[in-house]
């Protein structure tokens, strides 16, 4: 079987995330940058299919771009959006947050080029007929399920936020 | 046909990372905040998927786990926002600072 990670899709897909995330970064209207942050969560959500992972794929067009995303809309209908325009869009301390994170852009491809050398060469080509079994597997299985209580954990956290959200959105509790 | 080398995903992983980072850090409106801090865990998540073509599945469970900790983030980052905009009717970041001596 032929792998789909071909070099054009991985450059194409690459380029339209990290493009459409500086849209993201320097839109002044929020709603504009809502909608490039869910071009960006889909083009990588392509990368998660060249990675062998389409459940992962499923989930962040499902729950990032599907999900997160509307609720963020959702929360900018509520708040007044008109004097964005008006007044400055950077806060004070820009140009010396740009240089502390330039700073860290080259500490980390520093890292990553020459420490790349010590990863296995390797690759597992996971099957992706039967990707979602795996990752069920790893999270309920009777012993393969090396997650069951993070994941408890997890669920026991998403509980929380939700009762924290209405909490903290209520007029008055 | 050539495979894409692990190098490549973790380069767009930090490119995509350090874009977030300067949303976060220069940008004063809360709610672009949120987004670039969403866009750090999903280029998190595509570090762990190029790593999980490594060193086996356990990467993408990991991911699973972040996706459900960024979904709780923006629930409560939002009801915070508006719990914000509701006693101060500004979304900026610079306005934050009752608890500022």
């Amino acid at each position: 079987m032929t792998p789909v990670a071909t070099p054009f899709f991985f450059y194409f897909l690459s380029g339209v995330a990290i493009l459409s995330a500086i849209v993201m970064v320097t839109k002044v209207n929020p709603v504009h940058s809502a909608l490039a942050l869910i071009v960006t969560l889909l083009a990588s959500a392509g990368l998660y299919l060249m990675l062998y992972a389409p459940f992962m794929a499923g989930v962040q067009i499902v729950l990032y771009a599907g999900g997160i995303l509307v609720m963020f809309l959702f929360v900018m209908m509520l708040v007044n959006i008109e004097h964005l325009y008006v007044e400055k869009m950077l806060n004070r301390q820009w140009v010396v947050g740009l240089m502390a994170t330039a700073v860290l852009a080259l500490l980390m491809m520093g890292a990553l080029v020459h420490g790349s050398k010590s990863l296995p060469q390797q690759i597992i080509n996971h099957t992706e007929q039967n990707n979602v079994q795996e990752v069920g597997l790893l999270l309920y299985g009777r012993t393969t399920g090396y997650y069951m209580f993070p994941f408890e954990i997890a669920s026991v956290l998403l509980l929380v936020a939700v009762v924290g959200a209405v909490v903290m959105a209520k007029r008055r509790v | 046909m050539m495979e894409i080398g692990t190098l490549h995903y973790l380069l767009v992983g930090a490119a995509l990372f350090i874009i977030g980072m300067v949303g976060v850090i220069t940008r004063r409106n809360v709610v672009i905040i949120f987004m670039s801090i969403e866009l750090m865990l999903s280029a998190v998540n595509l570090n762990l998927l190029a790593f999980s073509r490594l060193y086996g599945l356990h990467g993408q469970v990991f991911a699973l786990f972040i996706a459900a900790d960024a979904a709780a983030e923006a629930a409560v980052g939002l009801g915070i926002l508006i719990a914000f905009f509701r006693n101060r009717a500004t979304v900026n970041m610079d306005d934050v600072d009752l608890l500022k001596w």
